[in-house]
């Protein structure tokens, strides 16, 4: 279990302080995803490597299993830090070293012997599956093997955690999504905790189980991703899944204003499916029911680790009390509704 | 009249052909000199070298007083011998190398210049190289729980190899330059050979074959040192 106590970090620059992170407060439970999202300069870089001591906390305690990280230095931090296994945007990898000589380098420093390094190695070759590429150097690799290096050198010491710091945010979609299976198939196997840094909202939402987010270093929302979808609270956490479910969102937008002005009795509403409510034709039966028509404006359909999740952005015409009506019927299918003209106008 | 003429060709190709003025034992016993020269001297700045980059790279933009003090003290004694022309240090350094060293004569004499003016040079070099390693192998070594002792061994050395070892196939070359004016006050060597047989007795065939048997070390150091780079630079 990792707990964050009123961390707080601030940078002393040439002429005037930044406060990176500013009094957080974390729990992130063994074995579970936790997914930090933010735009850049969020804070969360200096968030994760307080995690493992590569930033000392200006005030405040980072815990990790019942230890002090946040008030440890030298031989015992060095210690502590091969339970913590960490990968980056860029891979780190070492130019000088092949693949098996790079997941080594941990098992080298942990002062493995030989034999067994290389024998370890060569299990988490497999593991990655990288099987055939052990002598080769990082420069010979694609971004997505070269990550599977950095995930396998991260686990070679048999870390409790895994932090990842933007781990998928230089490789392409497809890439990512094998990465990020690769890191929920380790997850349920070994039991791991993963902490995953990223401002893309789609990497948190796919594979991690609670989530939080963060805003010019404070942590401005925190829950299950599920719930967090359902009721987003901070305008920050709105952005992200609005950006997520609709990459196109300012397009929308600006149909939504079109339709408002030509029908302003109409009422638009935005409609999120989840688990039982997704697999139900709601649309359809509302529609006969209460004799309103439905103008359908926007879809997408998402997974998550528990349930996949869809959006709908509607137009709802017809009698004021019908429309009502209607509302309250999607809520009984439990499909979450938000009427969207106020925000428009 | 004209300012040349065959005959004065002809005289000039035979002043620089007359292979009976060389004494091959005398050319081969000043090529030994300034091998030796040149390997002791690349040998200890190779090592000193080394260890004035590490120290360099290691103190730059510290915080504590003991980095910021060792990096200002390391950089000005790197700045001023780096500074000196060598000629003027050799001279400098006499009563030194005559108080280490019985005789200011041979070989063996030219060295603590040769060492104090290239060990500064190369050592800056080194730090260049080391300041190009990617800061994010860096962290991820610190992050994996690395000692200072292994990121110097694991890390800061086989990630700048390259530009180690170029570094220190410039320096070699400019070194065999140095033994060859160190020659000239004594030292020994193809320079000194070249000084005393060649100008001073005005044969210039001598100075010709000390300048080949020069340009075929400069040549051998500069192939060698691009095969290794080129096998060891996996980038
Ligand atoms: N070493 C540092 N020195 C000074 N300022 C820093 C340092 N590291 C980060 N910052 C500042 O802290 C803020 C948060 O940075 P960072 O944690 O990297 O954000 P993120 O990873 O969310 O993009 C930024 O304003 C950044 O400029
Ligand atoms: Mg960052």
């Amino acid at each position: 279990m990792i707990t964050l106590k009123d961390v707080s970090k601030e940078f002393t620059g040439k002429n005037k302080a930044v406060k990176a992170v500013d009094a957080v407060n974390l729990t992130i439970q063994s074995g579970e995803i936790f997914g930090i999202v933010g735009y850049s300069g969020a804070g969360k870089s200096t968030l994760v490597r307080m995690l493992n001591g590569l930033e000392k906390p200006t005030s405040g305690t980072v815990t990790l299993n019942d230890k002090i990280i946040s008030t440890m230095s030298g031989q015992a931090l060095r210690k502590e830090r091969r339970a913590i296994g960490m990968i980056f945007q860029h891979f780190n990898l070492l130019w000088s070293r092949t693949v098996l000589e790079n997941i080594c380098f941990p098992l080298e420093i942990a002062k493995v012997e030989k034999t067994e390094r290389i024998k370890r190695a060569k299990e988490l070759i497999e593991l990655v599956g990288l099987q055939g590429r052990e002598d080769a150097y990082p420069a010979q690799l694609s971004g997505g093997q070269k990550q599977r290096v950095g995930i396998a050198r991260a686990l070679a010491n048999e870390p409790q955690v895994l932090l990842c710091d933007e781990a998928t945010s230089a490789l392409d979609p497809q890439t990512t999504d094998d990465v990020l299976d690769l890191l929920v198939s380790i997850n349920k196997k070994m039991n791991l905790t993963i902490v995953m840094i990223t401002h893309e909202m789609h990497v948190v939402r796919k594979i991690c189980h609670r989530m939080a987010v963060m805003d010019g270093g404070k942590v401005v929302e925190e829950g299950e991703v599920l719930s967090l979808f359902k009721h987003p609270a901070h305008p920050t956490t709105k952005r992200f899944i609005r950006q997520d479910s609709d990459p196109d969102s300012e397009d929308t937008d600006e149909v939504l204003r079109e339709l408002l002005k030509t029908y302003p009795e109409g009422k638009l509403i935005r409609l999120l499916f989840h688990g039982g409510s997704a697999q139900a034709p709601v649309i359809s039966h509302v529609s006969r029911s209460f004799n309103v028509d439905v103008n359908i404006i926007q879809g997408s359909m998402q997974s998550t680790q528990e349930t996949p999740i869809g959006t709908l952005t509607i137009q709802l015409l017809g009698e004021e009390a019908a429309v009502e009506e209607a509302i309250k019927e999607f809520r009984v299918y439990r499909v979450e509704v938000e009427v969207l003209n106020d925000a428009l106008q | 009249m004209m300012p040349f003429n065959n005959g004065m060709i002809l005289s000039v190709l035979a002043d620089y052909t007359d292979f009976t003025e060389v004494r091959w034992p005398k050319v081969w016993e000043a090529t030994q000199e300034t091998i030796y020269m040149t390997a002791f001297s690349v040998s200890a700045v190779f090592i000193l070298g080394i260890l004035i980059g590490l120290l360099l790279f290691e103190s730059r933009g510290k915080e504590s007083l003991w980095a910021r003090g060792s990096y200002k003290v390391v950089s000005f004694f790197v700045n001023v011998f780096r500074s000196i022309p060598f000629l003027i240090l050799i001279v400098l350094l006499i009563p030194f190398t005559k108080a280490i060293l019985d005789s200011m004569t041979g070989p063996t004499a030219g060295l603590p210049a040769l060492i104090l003016s290239a060990a500064p040079f190369y050592g800056r070099l080194v730090e260049t190289g080391l300041r190009e390693i990617d800061k994010g192998v860096i962290e991820a070594a610190e992050a994996m729980g690395a000692s200072k002792w292994e990121m110097i061994w694991k890390v800061y050395i086989p990630e700048s190899l390259p530009s180690i070892v170029s570094g220190i196939t410039v320096t070699a070359i400019s070194l065999v330059g140095y033994t060859a004016m160190a020659g000239v006050i004594g030292a020994g060597g193809l320079g000194n050979l070249a000084y005393l047989e060649g100008f001073q007795r005005n044969q210039a065939t001598v100075t010709l074959v000390a300048t080949v048997v020069i340009l075929l070390i400069v040549f051998a150091i500069q192939f060698v040192g691009d095969i290794v780079v080129n096998k060891i630079d996996k980038r």
